[in-house]
């Protein structure tokens, strides 16, 4: 009887997490779905953002995603081959240790900060995407830096010792028998750290976000407009503003974020059935 | 002579690729390190004309009155009372929800909720922020009759869920790792499953447990978007979590395009990031050291 009620109390506390997730997603979708026709998607905005759509915003968090992308994963799993196939233990390797748990920490707020002033000011790349992807770069490398490591770590040791046993250097094994192997997790943990950085506002504040921006960027050295920013514009800064167009933008926004996360699932799972070993 | 040839050309693209690696690992301290020195950097500009001891205790954020006065008390309290009231809405829930998943739902019905709290972490938070003026204010202040919808509450229960996923997936992973014999042994000393999972599991995972409430309150202090667009901006000592107020966060992030470069405001807010980068170090530090006692 009495683990009868403490069970359906565990339950109620599970249902009062799940439940509200599925208000809110059914939330923004019922009132934002009717606002997104193909003009909101490939129109910029007009009359004060009043009216029109939202492409740049769209096309602007495409590239800052791609631009993360290009800095982010080289590094990410180059610091990876290096924790698990090359590091000894050492100081060395435990301060990079250290170092990826603080970066994993760092408040998103503090990476705009730390943005602003390095890449921004100090080396002179304005408020620009270039400016914006590294920061978000940055903030991404340590889930980019745990997948990595994790799906290294997954490759059975026998592969390093056969490559190197018939003749292989260090990097041709790691190159040929180990990274192929690790491609499903590292992407999965790339995916989705992406799509954390895509839904990200703090760290584009002053790196590289443009209040109103209706034409598309030209050079790196360009702001661009990104959808979390223009969510918060429009929901803070901009009187008047139609609800729907809101809602219709809010809805925009997680399905960029869910389409990458199905994207990262379905990866796993296609390669997950594929595993040789 | 041609052999030779390859072999040091294989040996130097060998040692280039090492070396690109290995800088790559360095790459990674250095990024800690600039962005504490940036910080530091600016910050100490502050301190060369404002006391640090009228920034650390000061009672008053005007940033804007003759003579400014950068007393980040208001905004300390502010982040606090936020994060208490965060913690104490989903700590209980979260550990609750995470002993369900792990010990009494079905597997199917368990698939199911791991793949919503996925979900739910992969909600943007302005989009939480959006909810939270659209919905959940308005709701609270008319619920609770209060004088504005925008205040700590509100932006404690969106917060609260924003932590939810690290607190339920860490709880879960510590509960399931507990070792299979410990249920067993409970069980063949006539323990019912709840008796189990209450005096044995429980107890077993509160290292893992912990680090996850570790981590959810490091995440809760250093989250921006949600409370800087529903905690109603008012930098003043909060007395109740029911007012508005606000936190250093949502400080930086909404005076820091009005502060001119160079500025005493300018390099207030970057002590500000400092004191934030020093509490989520100091917190995530713990939550490392009680993961590494769970895996032991």
């Amino acid at each position: 009887m009495r683990e009868k009620v403490a069970f359906i109390i565990l339950g109620f506390a599970t249902l009062l997490v799940v439940l509200p997730i599925i208000l809110t997603i059914f939330y923004i979708v019922r009132n934002g779905i009717g606002s997104v026709t193909w003009e909101f998607i490939t129109q910029p905005p007009r009359n004060g953002m009043k009216e029109g759509g939202i492409l740049p915003a769209i096309i602007g968090t495409i590239v800052l995603i791609i631009g993360t992308m290009f800095f982010s994963l080289p590094l990410g799993i180059l610091s990876a081959v290096y924790l698990v196939e090359y590091a000894k233990d050492n100081t060395f390797t435990r301060l990079i240790k250290l170092s990826v748990v603080n970066l994993s920490g760092v408040p998103s707020i503090v990476y705009g900060l730390f943005g602003f002033t390095l890449f921004v000011g100090f080396l002179r790349f304005g408020t620009s995407i270039l400016a914006g992807s590294l920061t978000l770069a940055i903030m991404s490398l340590p889930v980019i830096i745990t997948a990595t490591k994790e799906a290294l770590e997954s490759v059975p040791y026998s592969f390093r010792e056969i490559s190197l046993s018939l003749g292989a250097t260090k990097w041709q094994t790691v190159r040929y028998c180990v990274l192929p192997y690790a491609v499903p997790g590292i992407l999965t943990g790339t995916v989705l750290s992406l799509s954390r950085a895509a839904g990200e506002t703090a760290p584009i504040l002053f790196t590289v976000a443009a209040f109103y921006l209706p034409r598309l960027p030209h050079s790196v050295f360009d702001q661009v407009m990104a959808l979390p920013y223009h969510l918060y514009v429009i929901s803070i800064h901009v009187p008047n503003m139609p609800t729907e167009l809101k809602f219709a933008t809010g809805f925009v926004l997680i399905v960029l974020v869910f389409l990458m996360n199905l994207v990262s699932i379905i990866l796993r799972a296609h390669f997950r059935k594929k595993k040789l070993w | 002579m041609c052999r030779w040839e390859q072999a040091l050309q294989k040996k130097i693209s060998e040692h280039i690729i090492e070396a690109c690696i290995r800088l790559s690992g360095f790459l990674v301290i250095a990024f800690v390190f600039l962005i504490f020195l940036f910080l530091l950097k600016d910050s100490l500009s502050l301190f060369g004309v404002y006391s640090l001891g009228q920034f650390l205790f000061g009672t008053n954020w005007l940033p804007v009155s003759e003579p400014p006065k950068f007393g980040m008390v208001p905004l300390l309290l502010g982040s606090i009372y936020v994060t208490v009231g965060a913690i104490v809405i989903c700590v209980p829930i979260g550990v609750a929800s995470a002993m369900f998943i792990a010990e009494v739902a079905p597997t199917s019905i368990k698939h199911i909720l791991k793949a919503l709290i996925e979900i739910l972490a992969a909600i943007p938070s302005v989009v939480l922020g959006f909810i939270g003026i659209v919905w959940l204010g308005p709701f609270l202040r008319t619920a609770l009759n209060l004088k504005t919808g925008m205040c700590g509450l509100t932006g404690s229960v969106l917060l609260a869920f924003m932590a939810m996923p690290t607190i339920i997936s860490l709880s879960e992973d510590a509960l399931v790792s507990v070792p299979k014999t410990f249920k067993e042994a409970a069980f063949g000393l006539g323990a019912t499953r709840w008796q189990a999972l209450w005096r044995i599991i429980l107890p077993s995972a509160s290292s893992g447990i912990i680090a996850g409430v570790m981590l959810g309150i490091g995440r809760v202090i250093g989250e921006t978007m949600v409370v800087l667009m529903v905690t109603g901006n008012a930098p003043v000592i909060p007395v109740s979590i029911l007012q508005p107020l606000r936190t250093l966060t949502a400080t930086i992030a909404g005076e820091m395009g009005e502060a001119v470069s160079g500025s005493e405001h300018y390099f207030a807010l970057f002590a500000v990031g400092m004191i934030l980068f020093i509490i989520t170090f100091l917190i995530n530090f713990a939550a490392e050291v009680f993961l590494r006692k769970a895996r032991k």
